[in-house]
């Protein structure tokens, strides 16, 4: 059905709507900071002796220097900014934190589904792991591990790791979780004729595990793995908060709430969305290529 | 200290039947799990099982960390974090009020129902499905605890900043997944309550609200764990003088590491009971589905 569609029907069918969802979200924040705003600026910017009309109320609603609501044009304004105004390397350019934070979710990613994968196989082929550990690893996720970060950080950093590594940890606890449930559901996929076939052909373990259940186990897989790097995200960017990390995002976020600038948390808040969804966009691709590779859709 | 020299002063400091007599030990828990894993046909022995494996872990963590002098900065023995529980229970007790009884409570009750009604109006509006619907999918993929910082500005430093960002966390899954539930009833079904001219409420409460119960729960288990979370890292931005996240950052300041892990304990134990529970509710409420029926 869906391939069949021309390009104005799709246009129309599924472009449509969220754009006028998202030029609702668009209005409505327009409106939330008129509305918010007003307080403030009548306070702080206009003389309420001389009295104001209504359009100077919204001009100034629209760029107070430390507002409560930040009207969009100004936190892209931040955002642009501080992406041309400052070199790379600079703290005030977005894209530095992006990097610092970006390389500990990916390096936390790789190591949480490795650990996933690992995981997962053990499970699989072990009744006891089975009953004695999959229990525990449920009941790891009910643990806020972002309660536990302070303390990885301090143990990793008496240990001799600073940097990206403590911060990859927490990413990877957060990223293992969906990668082994996934996994040792999708490895126990095949059905039992597909495993009976594979015993009759007298296949190793080993090789019906890489023949049968590892492929059978990739549509589980992807899913998990879009949740576990956005769950990684948010690990890395929570690890830096209470390290009083310098740079990073949630540094960022963490700055930008100490000296009450609004504008910054916007923009690193739009930041920190854009990342997220560029990790999942590239996982999502990859995905798409490797089923395709396989003969899907 | 240099490193070497902490390795040496571990090494001296134990006797030397210890590693041996750990090394047996370690075969022995292996062992007993592994035949307590391999009963067959009781109901219990996954519990048991777990239970065990758990158990025996604490075992060794208590006797490593003792017999190594683990500085209890880095690992405090489970021992010394059972004592600080005991020792600061009216506090903990005051934080777990602050925290679960008020932010996580009051947030996640708000964004599920909140979700659960926003998904049953727009599942008449296809217009407004097809909008929403991948709008809502992408908010996954955005850290949205992030905006605590902000949600204390708004509302300030008490628990409705806390119940706010709980509120935001759980609302777009309980969404996503309430219109992915909605869409599960099968298509004979459909058509059998058409044939039957039922009405929209009544196909929705007799048929497809029902259908839709394993992702429903499926959510509010999800949502929980997202609530503590949020509620804990949002304390980190600022909060009164009580609450589970406040008592981890300040205490974790002040290197009072067993405190900490007791506030984690807390936490902890609070994740698995709320999901335990609703594991529970979910056996009663959707005993007939397949995803039920097997586990």
């Amino acid at each position: 059905m869906a391939t069949t569609k021309t390009l104005t029907q799709r246009i129309a069918h599924d472009w449509l709507p969220v754009m006028v969802v998202l030029l609702a979200v668009v209005l409505a924040w327009y409106g939330a900071a008129w509305g918010m705003n007003a307080q403030g600026a009548i306070e702080r910017v206009l003389d309420e002796e001389a009295g104001y009309t209504q359009m100077e109320l919204f001009e100034a609603t629209m760029t107070m220097e430390r507002p409560l609501v930040p009207a969009p044009h100004q936190v892209a304004a931040d955002f642009y900014e501080s992406l041309t105004e400052w070199p790379i390397d600079s703290p005030r350019n977005l894209i530095y934190h992006v990097i610092v934070t970006g390389q500990s979710t990916l390096l936390g990613f790789a190591m949480g589904t490795a650990l996933g994968l690992l995981l997962s196989v053990l499970i699989v082929h072990s009744r006891t792991l089975d009953k004695a550990l999959l229990p525990w690893i449920v009941a790891s996720q009910t643990v806020p591990v972002l309660a536990i970060a302070p303390i990885v950080l301090v143990v990793l950093g008496s240990l001799g790791f600073a940097g990206t590594a403590p911060k990859a940890f927490i990413a990877m606890y957060l990223c293992f979780f969906p990668v082994t449930v996934a996994m040792v559901q999708g490895l126990r996929s095949p059905q039992k004729i597909e495993t009976e076939m594979m015993y009759t052909y007298a296949a190793s373990r080993w090789q019906s595990l890489w023949l049968l259940r590892l492929p059978a186990a990739l549509p589980f897989l992807f899913p998990a793995l879009r949740v576990g790097v956005a769950a990684g995200l948010v690990g890395a960017m929570v690890a830096e908060l209470p390290t009083g990390a310098q740079a990073g995002l949630g540094a960022r976020l963490l700055t930008g709430s100490y000296y009450g600038q609004t504008t910054q948390i916007w923009s690193a808040l739009v930041m920190s969305a854009l990342l997220g969804l560029a990790l999942t966009g590239i996982v999502a691709g990859v995905e798409r290529l490797v089923l395709r590779s396989r003969g899907a859709k | 200290m240099s490193d070497t020299a902490a390795i040496e002063t571990v090494a001296t400091g134990v006797a030397p039947w210890f590693w041996p007599g750990i090394v047996l030990l370690a075969l022995v828990a292996g062992y007993s799990v592994y035949r307590m894993a391999a009963i067959q046909g009781r109901s219990w022995v996954g519990m048991a099982t777990a239970a065990l494996f758990g158990a025996w872990v604490v075992l060794f963590w208590e006797i490593l960390v003792r017999a190594l002098d683990v500085p209890r900065v880095l690992l405090p023995a489970p021992s010394l974090v059972l004592g600080a529980l005991w020792d600061h229970a009216p506090k903990l007790w005051g934080d777990f009020v602050q925290t679960v009884g008020k932010a996580v409570l009051i947030g996640w009750a708000l964004g599920c129902g909140l979700g659960f009604c926003v998904a049953v109006a727009i599942d008449r509006m296809p217009f407004l499905q097809r909008g929403l619907l991948p709008v809502a999918s992408l908010t996954s993929a955005i850290p949205l605890v992030g905006v605590a910082p902000i949600a204390v500005m708004w509302f300030g430093f008490d628990w409705p900043s806390k119940a706010a960002v709980v509120v935001l966390m759980t609302f777009f899954p309980m969404l996503v997944s309430t219109l992915a539930g909605l869409q599960a009833a099968g298509k004979l079904e459909r058509e059998l309550m058409y044939s039957y001219a039922a009405s929209y409420p009544r196909t929705l409460l007799a048929l497809r609200l029902p259908a839709a119960l394993p992702f429903i729960f499926g959510a509010l288990k999800v949502n929980a764990t997202l609530a503590l979370i949020g509620a804990i890292v949002a304390e980190f931005f600022g909060s009164p003088t009580a609450g589970l996240g406040f008592r981890i950052s300040t205490e974790a300041a002040r290197m009072n590491m067993p405190l900490v892990w007791g506030a984690i304990v807390v936490a902890a134990v609070t994740g698995s009971v709320a999901y335990a529970l609703l594991v529970a509710l979910e056996r009663r409420a959707a005993f007939w589905h397949p995803s039920v029926r097997e586990g």
